[in-house]
């Protein structure tokens, strides 16, 4: 099958170029797209991205497969391309890249620090642990799975255009993550962050982030219910 | 930097330039049903009767807060877009100043506008 990927060395090459590579696959599977990669760099050793887990839990190898994000290597080929089409491969959109699909995700990470992504909680801790009933731990549910694959981030075109300002939908899954979480003592604060024009108002719910998501997750509702909050806290 | 940006946005925070846009959305449909109920409903319609319907005091005050909404409505939308797409990383290093000479001839207008309306509505 046909694999197109997207090369660039900022340091040697002056602009990206598609690499047309024909790689052997076998017929009678269906392989992951990161199978065919690995492949294909078989061929031609140069080729760079990253990839670790190779089941869709570590989140390294987010990439824009056939112009859309997803995890190569739980994103089946047959899906990706269909019978016969060619593999289209290039980095996540909108980040600077490093080199061919591997970008620089120092933007992504500076907005999910923003949200201070642990717990806070100012009262003495109890001897044991702090308790949840199940209710409370269940809103947590649909949050904590996020792998910050930043699949979704780099699909949004708010993210596009203000990376420094709008924090992105996984930034803001995982603020509202501790919003939600029970244990959480710095609500009122973490709320007062987010109330400026960019953060979070950016978002103009065009829910590329939802339909991207490879573990199912919904930043859309996460953002509407941060703005929720925002409302009662605010109005 | 924030504070520019809050200068320059209307409601001078996030929820508060949203809550005006979602409200003034909801007064100009409300204006736009109105309207076109009327332009729908009247016999003879003809420029007398059209300027007694705006006329009345009732009409003069729903007409004026659709006006204001409307201009508000304008501004925050435009204010987004600038800041989306007028500014460096489109523009390179002149994009601040393209976005505020843009926004200052918006803004201007959005007032002219505004004052003309308040004078056709309420200037008798
Ligand atoms: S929300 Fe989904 S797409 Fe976004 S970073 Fe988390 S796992 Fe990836
Ligand atoms: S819904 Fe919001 S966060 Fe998600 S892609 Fe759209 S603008 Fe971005
Ligand atoms: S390699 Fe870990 S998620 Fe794909």
């Amino acid at each position: 099958m046909l694999v197109s990927i997207y090369r660039y060395n900022p340091e040697q090459d002056s602009k990206p170029a598609m690499q047309n590579i024909e790689v052997d696959v076998p017929a009678d599977r269906d392989l992951m797209v990161l199978d065919v990669l690995e492949l294909a760099k078989a061929k031609d050793p140069s080729i760079s991205y990253r990839r670790s887990c190779r089941e869709g839990v570590c989140g390294s190898d987010g990439m824009n497969i056939n112009g859309v994000n997803g995890l190569a290597c739980i994103t089946p080929v047959s899906r990706a391309a269909g019978p016969g089409r060619k593999l289209v491969l290039r980095p996540l959109p909108g980040l600077p890249v490093i080199r061919d699909l591997v970008v620089d995700l120092t933007q992504f990470y500076r907005q999910f620090e923003k949200v201070k992504p642990w717990l806070i909680n100012d009262e003495t801790p109890p001897a044991i642990e702090r308790l949840q009933s199940p209710e409370e731990r269940e809103k947590l549910d649909g949050l904590y799975e996020c792998i910050l694959c930043a699949c979704c981030s780099t699909s949004c075109p708010s993210f596009w255009w203000n990376p420094e300002k709008f924090i992105g939908p996984a930034g803001l899954l995982q603020a509202y993550r501790f919003l939600a979480d029970s244990r959480d003592t710095a609500t009122a604060e973490r709320l007062s962050e987010l109330d400026d024009p960019f953060s979070v108002f950016r978002c103009r719910g065009i829910m590329n982030c939802v339909s991207v998501c490879p573990k199912g997750l919904n930043p859309t509702r996460a953002i509407g219910h941060i703005r929720s909050m925002l409302l009662r806290q605010g109005t | 930097m924030d504070m520019v940006v809050n200068a320059t946005s209307l409601g001078r925070s996030g929820l508060y330039d949203w809550l005006i846009q979602r409200a003034s959305a909801l007064v100009l449909l409300a204006y736009a049903v109105c309207i076109l109920g009327s332009l729908l409903f009247t016999q003879d319609l003809d420029y007398a009767s059209w300027r007694a319907q705006f006329g009345a005091p009732a009409m003069q005050i729903f007409s004026l807060i659709a006006l204001l909404s409307l201009c508000a409505h304008a501004w925050i939308g435009i204010w987004t877009v600038t800041t989306d797409y007028l500014n460096e990383a489109h523009l390179g290093r002149a994009g601040t100043a393209i976005r505020l000479f843009t926004q200052g001839v918006c803004a201007l207008l959005t007032l002219i506008y505004l004052l003309w309306g308040v004078r056709i509505f309420w200037g008798g």
